[in-house]
């Protein structure tokens, strides 16, 4: 028989169907979700493939309900996960704090389409990405991934899904309605070949055992309903117990370790990938469809004789400081486009430091940029 | 950037197992109970703990195991109850401990799940997931302690608070009437509806286990006193005072046509069992129906029209 869950070879899919398939892939058993355009075809292949695997697809009454339901599966033992866009997002800000506070594993897939509000339901926008790492009350720490095509959905989903378990805490996968929608070549490896971790378990005995642990850089392994733990799992401020303990004391251990378990493991988090960095003097910062403008502009200017470069981002949170404060001092400018009026582009200044140039290329939505234009702005600075 | 921050106070697991009452274990109902969390936080005369005795009273009676069973908070008063139960316990966000414990009770289809929550939390801010969880029959054991009041934020209006009751946010009177929540939930699809008081405590503790014995979407209302939140304002006096109320008011009238069952201020509280209905949960549908399509290729006798 057929392997249902690992639709190994080549296929010709969509974006949001890749994520479907990236998540059924990684062992994704109950997706919770509710209409939105562009993201609906997520759900929509989730609706048709999960009985194949014995998994459980359910449409709830609002985004609210269905961010809800992903973390009472998922402590249930299920891998889960969700798929929406901007209004969506905005409703599941709610319980993506829950899912922080709770340490709860779980993927959040944003097809971004243009805001505010109902904005451009059917066209492309970017203006998510700083939502997704401060959109709910609180500080927590944030794993947020940018897609730049449907092989990407795939990769990026089952990836989204291990370090959701490694970090105990809901991950996002921001995709685009232009990756979302963009039909193209997704090869899926076979099963041996994919990086599947699964949940890591307790073993202790029940006495021993504290699910919220807060010492070392890493979470507790995660005890689920019925494992004989009794956990009570709360979105107050608790104690490595789970116990809800409201003073300042146990806040300052509780926050500390929801940002710095991110925040310590950040270098093993982040993933770049660069593109005539070595000798660049202007790079190109850009991630999800924009990074496939800003490579054939870079690629173009190549052609040229110009050293330009691409930086192309495919975690925005943690955002890799590191590279742009090593990349500052050598280049003249950062060219920053984004279909929005300037969100990852402040990461991008911040952490230059006032070493180089850095431009946005903001679109406000709707449309992509030209790679003629991206050359441009590049030529201002050679 | 540099940061100054304070030094943290780490956590003393042995320090706090010294905390817990040696006392813990004692009382038979102690191993319902987590260690170290009781005394609880209710106010004198609430009807909190008598619901809560009630769930224990209901899990001995059906002699479940704690690991069968997992409870599901909102918030407000009646969201701290899952803090105290020694089983798998989860405290969620205001309005939504249906919809988590629907993933819970899909991912886990052999647990037990009660959500335990408020009036405020499962009819005001939750009653859409209410009202969808019930419409889809959802396996879970709902039990709504209605106090009429938001108790927890010091006694304002809800969605249950009578016609013409003074609260903190109506102190001339209520405009608006309450819900009538078993008339609601039946309208909605529960498969099981109940009242009761907390001057009931024998039937409510059958009532839980009789919505243990189904599969499917129960609702058992239970209607309790909130002396400091909406007894003061309304005169109804000490906890006490509102068992007497309970006794003189209430009439037990199994089968009645829940539309009857509304809750005036100071007036009859009729209850009872007034549904018990069978029909098949979410989970039975979606495995006979759509999981054995999909594994049959879409093809056979359970294909889809």
């Amino acid at each position: 028989m057929a392997d249902k869950q690992v639709l190994t070879g080549e296929h010709f899919v969509h974006g949001d169907a890749a994520c479907a398939e990236g998540g059924i892939a990684v062992g994704c058993r109950f997706f919770a979700g509710y209409p939105i355009t562009p993201a609906t075809e997520v759900a929509e292949r989730m609706a048709r493939r999960l009985p194949q695997v014995g998994g459980v697809y359910i449409q709830m009454e609002d985004e609210i309900a269905s961010m809800a339901a992903i973390l009472g599966a998922s402590w249930g033992g299920l891998k889960s996960m969700t798929s929406t866009s901007g209004p969506g997002f905005s409703l599941m800000m709610e319980n993506i704090g829950l899912g922080m506070m709770t340490e709860t594993p779980c993927v959040v897939v944003n097809v971004q389409r243009a805001g505010p509000s109902t904005g451009l339901p059917t066209l492309v926008g970017q203006a998510d990405v700083m939502q997704a790492r401060w959109g709910s009350h609180g500080d927590y720490g944030c794993i947020a991934l940018a897609p730049s095509s449907p092989q990407e959905c795939f990769d990026l989903t089952v990836h989204a899904f291990n370090l959701a378990e490694i970090y105990r805490q809901p991950v996002f996968v921001m995709s685009d309605e232009v990756v979302g929608h963009t039909t193209e070549k997704v090869v899926i490896p076979p099963r041996e070949k994919l990086e599947v971790v699964e949940r890591i378990r307790p073993h202790q005995a029940q006495s021993e055992y504290l699910p919220f642990d807060s010492k070392g850089p890493m979470p507790a392994p995660m005890a689920t309903a019925g494992d004989g733990y009794h956990v009570h799992v709360t979105g107050l401020t608790h104690d490595e117990r789970g116990y809800p303990v409201i003073t300042d004391v146990v806040q300052e251990r509780n926050v500390r370790h929801l940002v710095d378990k991110i925040r310590r493991n950040a270098r093993q988090i982040i993933r770049v990938e660069g593109v005539h960095l070595d000798d660049a003097e202007v790079v190109v910062v850009a991630y999800g469809c924009t990074a496939r403008v800003a490579r054939q502009a870079v690629e173009d200017m190549r052609t040229r004789g110009h050293r330009a470069g691409l930086l192309r981002l495919i975690t925005l949170w943690p955002f890799p400081s590191h590279l742009i404060r090593e990349l500052a001092p050598r280049v003249k400018a950062f060219i920053v486009p984004e279909i929005n009026y300037g969100q990852m582009v402040y990461e991008v200044e911040r952490t230059a430091q006032g070493k180089a140039e850095v431009v946005l290329m903001g679109l406000m939505g709707g449309a992509i940029h030209t790679p003629r234009e991206i050359e441009d702005a590049i030529g201002d600075y050679l | 950037m540099k940061r100054r921050l304070r030094e943290l106070q780490p956590f003393d697991k042995e320090a706090e197992e010294r905390a817990i009452e040696l006392g813990h274990g004692l009382h038979p109902d102690d191993k319902y109970l987590k260690p170290g969390r009781i005394p609880h936080i209710w106010c004198p005369g609430c009807g909190l703990g008598v619901v809560l005795t009630c769930f224990i009273g209901a899990l001995r009676q059906k002699q479940f195991g704690v690991d069968e069973c997992a409870v599901v908070s909102g918030i407000g008063c009646t969201g701290r109850v899952a803090g105290y139960l020694d089983m798998d316990t989860y405290h969620t966000t205001h309005g939504r401990a249906i919809p988590f414990a629907t993933g819970l009770a899909l991912a886990k289809p052999d647990t037990h799940v009660a959500v335990f929550s408020g009036d405020g939390d499962l009819f005001a801010i939750g009653g859409n997931h209410l009202i969808h969880a019930a419409r889809r029959n959802v396996n879970l054991k709902v039990i709504c302690v209605n106090n009429f009041n938001f108790g927890m934020t010091g006694g304002q209006a809800g969605p249950t608070t009578p016609l013409d009751a003074k609260t903190s946010t109506t102190p001339l009177g209520n405009a608006e009437p309450g819900f009538n929540l078993p008339y609601l939930a039946h309208a909605s699809g529960a498969i099981y509806v109940a009242r009761w008081t907390t001057f009931h405590p024998r039937q409510l503790v059958h009532s839980i286990g009789e919505s243990f014995d189904r599969t499917g979407f129960t609702f058992i209302e239970v209607i309790a006193p909130c002396p400091t939140g909406y007894g003061r304002p309304n005169k109804l006096g000490s906890g006490l005072e509102e068992m007497r109320y309970y006794r003189d008011m209430s009439e037990i009238r199994y089968g009645a046509d829940p539309a009857d069952a509304e809750i005036k201020l100071r007036g009859k509280i009729l209850v009872g069992t007034f549904e018990a209905a069978d029909r098949p949960d979410f989970m039975e549908t979606y495995r006979t129906q759509v999981i054995a399509r999909a594994q049959a290729g879409g093809k056979g006798k359970g294909r889809a029209a």
